[in-house]
């Protein structure tokens, strides 16, 4: 179904953002909003997104290519971005990561087998002061999670687990 | 003293619109829509000596001087990207005094004649642009935003718009591209946004913390802010201290201040006591300050960090102690610029690419000085040639790293970074 | 005029007008400053960072606005610290530029050392080795040893297709993104893109179909690497090895100049055939640039139904005989008809070929009828744009008015240029009874209903902003085409236009008057000619002798293949077998234009000459010699040895070709920009045009002749019946034509035959988009897609010609289910 027919009061506050010549700025809103399915955007959406804003789905798929937080496949349904830059690396971020893939047995970049988490690297998350700290990014949105340990890591995602058990 | 931008930590609930109001809220924003020509906006902060805090210090009115009036409409855009590795200023102040910073893009808006101001979020500040569109509906409500604002003809409105994973997008003609709903590539300057910036119209890009000075600034006159700080640079900032530090965190002190004092007094000392060894006072994009008892009693203010042979930038300020090696800090630098190149430019995209593999082999190969030769040749090779900064800004570890600290990229530095307390 | 200002570069003093950038300049003065992202036809990006350049500009004291001079009195320079791009600085008075320094040189040496930390190498098997700036570059100035360890470079696909017609290497890509600029500042198709960022960063195309757009090779010849290949060339040879021969692209009125590269090759036995077809620089008719129909559609001559030996029909059944036998039996038959001698032929033909034809009809006193549905050349021949006219130069000012044709499938080139003089500020009125890509870029569209193209013209003097914008513009130009238009219907259109430009004084002048979007490169030279369409053709062949050439009228339309089984006697000369050539008596085998010289007339009524590029077929003889030698066995002399003496013939006979010789049009001038010479960052080896730019027909406005225009005949309108629609036929660029079904690459192009209803006439009819169904127009059926289309009335069917269905002006139709499919 079309975002303006599943959404439209929010595609149309949106559309309202920006000067009506000028609608193509709406994308990246846009499909901030197609990404609420699954957490992740279909080239059908793409297409939607293209023809609501009379631009080329090419023109939209680049934008996908160029932001991270956009994501064209299906991953986890969490993706766990945990920040490993600089300023946090200087406060144990590194080590953080390590015990974290060891406890959930994946690699940075990959899976849990039950589909829940994707554990990723990302860059500076603007919460230097609060490492090891991670966000979580799933099709709700985004959440930071901040001066966080294993442990406390380890617990939220049995509460994640669970509330999933239960969502089923 | 009491706090300029961080006002939450005197006074409790600013974030919302009663409090802000009893606190004076407003009324500056109100004094200069109906008794203030905009020009007249523009000569107080001009006089303030306020300067730009996204990290290029450019003096405010100025730029707002260079905004093209033949040209209309105008806009105004807040830079709240803050993406900078070790940068964390901004996000506190919109999510704690978020109706100051407001009045600072209202108050902008007016002295450059814009009726429409974006506010430009790193898309990881999905909550943080939630909460500002929560205030900005609450200030259309109150008449603060909308049409014929306080009775007269001006009419503003304040949108968000998020990001969505891109340092390069806190460059200012990358951002546009990007609220233009393309990909967040910079532009060729000139011309530069206050003639051709959004939607190819003049626009004032900046930084949230700029903005939020404006109230006080307006409210309190040029030379209140002027006798703050020192001559060169006027006033308060917002210092980020990060790192092998005790007690990191935002502090709000006077240009001026020194090194010791920030990281001493106010951050509480290194680390098990360790001593600094070096300073990066503009997060990633910084030069190395070779740290000792001189240093430390410098003043922290745009024209004396210059003479360390570095940049205040942005006034994130990294501690690094005598635990942690150069090149394990270049090999994070380096691995972030290669991941936020645009890739629009060639030196920047395959300079940052190559060097890489280079501290990736350096840091491999027990440092042989051939690729440390190397990687100081492709760094200064990039330099002056890049589109944009980011291309820059990825040489300045590099650079400075290998050339002041060159026992740490020697065979025999098997230094690596020790477990944090 | 701009202003001028003056410059030095590498101590060359230049004068160039203000606002020119840098790299321009030098290009004037004979440097060239290496460039990969920057294309003088589109923007200045500044990306690839390759033409850094130290550039001084003298210091200005702030207070006088004067220059600020040193000891020796000379104004003082200013250089930034950083090298600055060639590309995107404009000139200015006093600046002094360093294209050699140390420096300088050391910032390009430095930026190319970077581009080939991500680069293959791979010139030995790369189809653009040899013509590669980025090889060249490399030859000249680059690291003779990588300091990058080839085993980190990256490895990357080498054969993904964009689409089916282009080919990427992401290996070979530099990232300048001409190829994403080209497709959407200058094509108008924003089909290709940047898929992620950085070092990742790739071309990526995600339209369906796959890089969807009709001007998706030029992406090739402007591609500074061997990025992109064309899916007909890749592989196919090197550009070293390749001969060129100047042409003539014969697919539509544009004309557009072009170049064939030829080679001797085994796998053709050892026959010197055709390998590729690039783009000649023309700035008045093509810039640099052709279409894909153009540049793909060559194949039709190597087909397998070329026709080599002439036949004549003896006991029922065609056999060869000899040249002079069957010249003889041909000239024999037309001698005998005399005034029932019926010349039918196609604007396929060369103006000499037509010329010739003509002559012959005269001589016999019979009649020369140009096959063909679309009407109106002889006003043209009046009114049609005067000397000089150049889309390029039009923009603010200008008006262009687009009638009953859809450019971008019937004169793709056309559609480009007029987009842009609209982007450039000129007004375009495009008045059409559906919705067309040219659309997009209008400033006003008129919708009407078919049938009403008259008045929609009329109304164009009328009182209103589109009044106004056409009767007050300074230039104005017409195009009118045919969609859903027949011969009388176009020819009722093309007296209006001809009558409201003559009214406002749109015509003598360049940039003003009329132009046919017509189907074929030379109607209208077969129009200036004397050639003249015949409104019921069937009725007009029957028991005629009919010279059919370049046509097949048996293969179109079942009606006249009886009209001509019904005529007396039938010659059929022609390239390839056709249904026409089946039935006719004798057979007279052609030379392909490729194979021998002539002259085409465009649509803009330019002359411009083609050469042979490929040894003609033995048997074969070009049109005119042929026309020749059967006139002279009638008893009729003509010219049958040279191409350019039967031109100079017609320059005494035909007053709009008088003054013009082969000579003339073989003339050129510089042209800007400049895209070949010694350099070739801009592209290919084969943009320059050293052969021709053409000559301009005059016109009776031209000549300023009196003459008077005729009244516009009232066309009958059709009213189909209740349960019928009325069929209006439409051109598409890839139909079921000879010369794109015979080009492998785009046949896949053309598509299922389709019909396009309104969507309450489907709901009418209970069909819906995506199923098939069964047309029947005028006794022929054949089953159909259909398609929605909202933007037409409601009473009619869109069928395309030339796509299986008979349809030459618009007619009753009936419409039945055939099967049910499943919709897509
Ligand atoms: C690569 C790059 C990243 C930047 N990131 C930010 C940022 O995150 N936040 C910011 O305020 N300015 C950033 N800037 C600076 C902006 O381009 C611009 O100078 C600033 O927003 C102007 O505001 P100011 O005058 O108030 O400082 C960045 C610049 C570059 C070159
Ligand atoms: S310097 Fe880097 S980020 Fe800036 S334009 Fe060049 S590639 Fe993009
Ligand atoms: S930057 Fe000038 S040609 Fe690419």
């Amino acid at each position: 179904m079309s975002l303006a027919k599943k959404y439209p009061k929010e595609v149309k506050q949106i559309l309202a953002k920006y000067p009506p010549e000028h609608k193509r700025s709406a994308v990246m809103p846009l499909l901030y909003l197609a990404q609420r399915e699954g957490g992740y955007i279909t080239k059908e959406a793409m297409q939607d997104i293209a023809d609501t804003l009379e631009i080329s789905v090419t023109d939209v798929g680049a934008v996908v290519g160029f932001y991270t937080l956009y994501h064209d496949k299906k991953e986890g349904k969490y993706r766990m971005q945990v920040c490993t830059d600089l300023p946090c690396a200087l406060r144990g971020a590194d080590q953080f990561m390590e015990t974290l893939c060891a406890n959930l047995g994946i690699k940075v970049g990959e899976t849990t087998p039950d589909g829940l988490i994707t554990l990723e690297a990302v860059t500076c998350l603007a919460a230097c002061d609060k490492a090891p700290m991670f966000q979580i990014q799933s099709a709700e949105g985004i959440e930071y999670h901040e001066d966080m340990t294993v442990d406390k890591t380890m617990e939220l995602i049995e509460t994640l687990k669970k509330a999933n058990v239960e969502v089923k | 003293m009491s706090y300029v931008l961080l006002r939450h930590r005197d006074i409790p609930d600013i974030n919302t619109l009663n409090v802000y109001k009893k606190n004076g809220g407003f009324e500056a924003f109100k004094k200069v829509v109906t008794k203030m020509k905009p020009g007249e906006v523009t000569d107080t902060v001009k006089a303030s000596g306020l300067r730009g805090r996204g990290g290029a210090g450019f003096p405010t009115g100025v730029k707002w001087s260079f905004i093209d009036n033949k040209i209309w409409p105008h806009y105004v855009v807040a830079n709240a990207d803050e993406s900078e590795p070790g940068t964390f200023k901004d996000r506190e102040i919109m999510e704690s005094n978020p109706f100051q910073f407001l009045e600072g893009v209202a108050i902008a808006s007016y002295a450059v004649g814009a009726n429409a101001a974006y506010v430009y979020l790193r898309g990881e500040f999905w909550q943080v642009a939630k909460f500002l569109d929560e205030k900005i509906a609450e200030m259309e409500e109150a008449g603060y935003l909308g049409e014929k604002l306080f009775g007269t003809d001006y009419s503003l409105h304040i949108y968000t718009h998020l990001g969505a994973g891109a340092y390069i997008c806190g460059e200012e003609t990358a951002m546009l591209e990007s609220i233009e709903g393309k990909r967040g590539m910079p532009r060729i300057r000139p011309p530069f946004p206050a003639v051709y910036g959004l939607y190819g119209k003049p626009t004032v890009v900046n930084n949230v913390e700029t903005l939020t000075n404006l109230p006080m600034i307006l409210a309190n006159g040029a030379d209140w802010y002027k006798n703050m700080g020192t001559p060169d640079s006027a006033g308060v900032k917002v210092f980020s201290l990060s790192g092998r530090i005790r007690k990191p965190g935002n502090y709000e002190l006077p240009f001026g201040t020194t090194f010791r004092q920030l990281i001493y007094e106010h951050g509480g000392g290194v680390l098990d006591g360790r001593p600094v060894k070096a300073i990066m006072p503009a997060g990633a994009s910084s030069s190395f300050i070779v740290a000792d008892e001189k240093v430390l009693d410098m003043q922290m203010d745009y024209a004396t960090v210059r003479t360390l042979g570095a940049d205040l930038g942005s006034a994130s300020v990294i501690v690094i102690d005598d635990t942690v090696s150069i090149d394990w800090i270049i090999n994070k630098t380096i691995h972030f610029f290669k991941h936020e190149s645009c890739g629009k430019c060639t030196p920047c995209r395959e300079g940052t690419y190559w060097m890489m593999h280079l501290i990736e082999d350096i840091r491999d190969d027990k440092h042989s000085t051939a690729n440390v030769d190397l990687l100081l040749n492709v760094a200064r090779q990039m330099q002056n040639k890049c589109l944009c900064p980011l291309g820059e800004f990825s040489t300045m570890a590099v650079v400075t790293g290998i050339e002041r600290f060159p026992q740490d990229f020697k065979e025999s530095n098997k230094q690596v970074l020790t477990e944090p307390a | 005029m701009t202003k001028q200002v003056t410059l030095t570069i590498d101590g060359k003093q230049v004068t160039v007008p203000d606002g020119m950038l840098v790299v321009d300049a030098a290009k004037e003065v004979g440097i060239d400053i290496p460039v990969f992202c920057y294309h003088p036809k589109m923007e200045p990006v500044g990306m690839c960072r390759q033409c850094l350049v130290e550039i001084g500009r003298p210091m200005m004291d702030r207070a006088t606005g004067k220059p600020i001079l040193d000891d020796k009195g000379a104004p003082k320079l200013q250089f930034l610290p950083k090298l600055e791009t060639a590309c995107t600085n404009p000139v200015s008075d006093g600046m002094v530029v360093y294209t050699q320094s140390e420096k300088a040189k050391a910032g390009q040496k430095a930026n190319l050392e970077f581009l080939l930390t991500s680069h293959p190498l791979d010139c030995p098997i790369c189809d653009k080795g040899g013509e590669c700036p980025l090889q060249n570059l490399t030859m000249a100035h680059g690291p003779g040893k990588s300091r990058f360890l080839y085993d980190e470079k990256m490895h990357l696909a080498k054969n993904v297709p964009l689409g089916d017609l282009i080919f990427l290497d992401q290996e070979r890509c530099i990232q300048c993104a001409r190829c994403i600029r080209f497709q959407d500042e200058v094509a108008g198709d924003a089909v290709l893109g940047f898929d992620e960022r950085g070092r990742s960063t790739q071309i990526v195309s995600l339209s369906d179909p796959g890089f969807d757009s009709v001007f998706s090779g030029n992406t090739t010849d402007i591609c500074p690497v061997g990025a992109l290949t064309t899916a007909d060339f890749r592989f196919g040879a090197r550009p070293w090895e390749l001969s060129s021969s100047a042409s003539i692209c014969s697919q539509c009125p544009v004309g557009c100049n072009i170049t064939f590269n030829t080679r001797r090759e085994a796998m053709s036995d050892g026959r010197i055939v055709i390998k590729r077809v690039m783009p000649r620089q023309n700035e008045e008719v093509n810039e640099i640039w052709i279409c894909d129909k153009g540049r793909f559609a060559y194949h039709y001559a190597e087909s397998e139904k070329r026709l080599s030996k002439p036949l004549v029909r003896k006991d029922g059944k065609l056999s060869r005989v000899s040249w002079d036998a069957a010249a003889r039996a041909a000239g024999e038959a037309i001698a005998k008809a005399k005034k029932d001698l019926v010349v039918l032929a196609s604007g396929r033909l060369s103006n000499e070929d037509l010329f010739n034809l003509k002559s012959l009809a005269d001589q016999m006193e019979g009649k020369a009828v140009l096959y063909t549905h679309m009407g109106g050349g002889d006003l043209v021949s009046l009114v049609g744009v005067g000397q000089g006219t150049n889309f390029g130069s039009m923009g603010e000012g200008s008006t262009i008015v687009v009638v009953a044709s859809d450019l971008y499938e019937e004169a793709p080139i056309w559609y480009l240029r007029v987009k842009q003089a609209a982007q450039r500020g000129a007004t375009l009125i495009v008045a059409n009874p559906r919705e067309t890509k040219l659309d997009r870029f209008a400033s006003f569209v008129i919708r009407y209903s078919y049938g009403d193209e008259v008045k929609t013209v009329h109304d164009l003097t009328k009182k209103g902003k589109i009044g106004d914008a056409f009767v007050k513009a300074e230039n104005a130009v017409i195009l009118f085409g045919s969609d859903g238009l027949g011969l009388d219907g176009s020819t009722a259109l093309a007296t209006a236009c001809a009558r409201v430009l003559s009214d406002t004084e749109h015509i003598g002048k360049p940039n003003n008057g009329l132009i046919g979007v017509w189907p074929r490169a030379n109607d209208q030279g077969a129009w200036e000619i004397g050639f003249r369409p015949e409104e019921n053709l069937a009725g007009a062949l029957k028991g005629k002798t009919v010279y059919v050439v370049g046509a097949d009228p048996a293969g179109d339309n079942p009606a006249l293949a009886k009209a001509l089984n019904g005529a007396e006697f039938v010659v059929a000369q022609d390239l390839l077998e056709t249904e026409t050539t089946k039935l006719a008596d004798i057979v007279l085998p052609v030379q392909a234009y490729t194979e021998r010289e002539g002259t085409f007339t465009s649509g803009e009524r330019r002359v411009q000459r083609f050469y042979p590029a490929v040894p003609a077929l033995d048997g074969t003889k070009p049109d005119f010699a042929v026309t020749s030698q059967v006139a002279k066995e009638a008893g009729v002399i003509l010219e049958g040895t040279s191409a350019s003496v039967v031109f100079d013939i017609m320059a005494e006979d035909v007053k709009s070709f008088a003054g013009l010789n082969y000579a003339r049009l073989a003339e050129v001038k510089p042209q800007w920009p400049i895209v070949g010479r010694g350099d070739l960052y801009y592209g290919g080896t084969t943009y320059e045009n050293k052969h021709g730019l053409g000559a301009w027909l005059s016109s009776a406005a031209g000549r300023s002749e009196k003459f008077t225009l005729p009244r516009v005949q009232k066309v009958e309108e059709l009213r189909p019946k209740e349960k019928k629609l009325l069929a209006v036929p439409v051109t598409k660029l890839y139909d079921r034509g000879v010369t794109v079904e015979s080009a492998k690459l785009l046949n896949q192009r053309i598509g299922e035959a389709f019909i396009a209803l309104h969507p309450s006439a489907a709901e009418q009819f209970g069909v819906e988009a995506g199923e098939r169904v069964k047309l029947s127009l005028d006794g022929v059926s054949e089953d159909v897609v259909v398609k929605i289309d909202e933007t037409i009335s409601t009473g009619v069917v869109l069928v395309p010609r030339s796509m299986g269905l008979p349809i030459s002006a618009p007619t009753e139709a009936s419409l039945k289910v055939a099967k049910k499919v499943a919709v897509r």
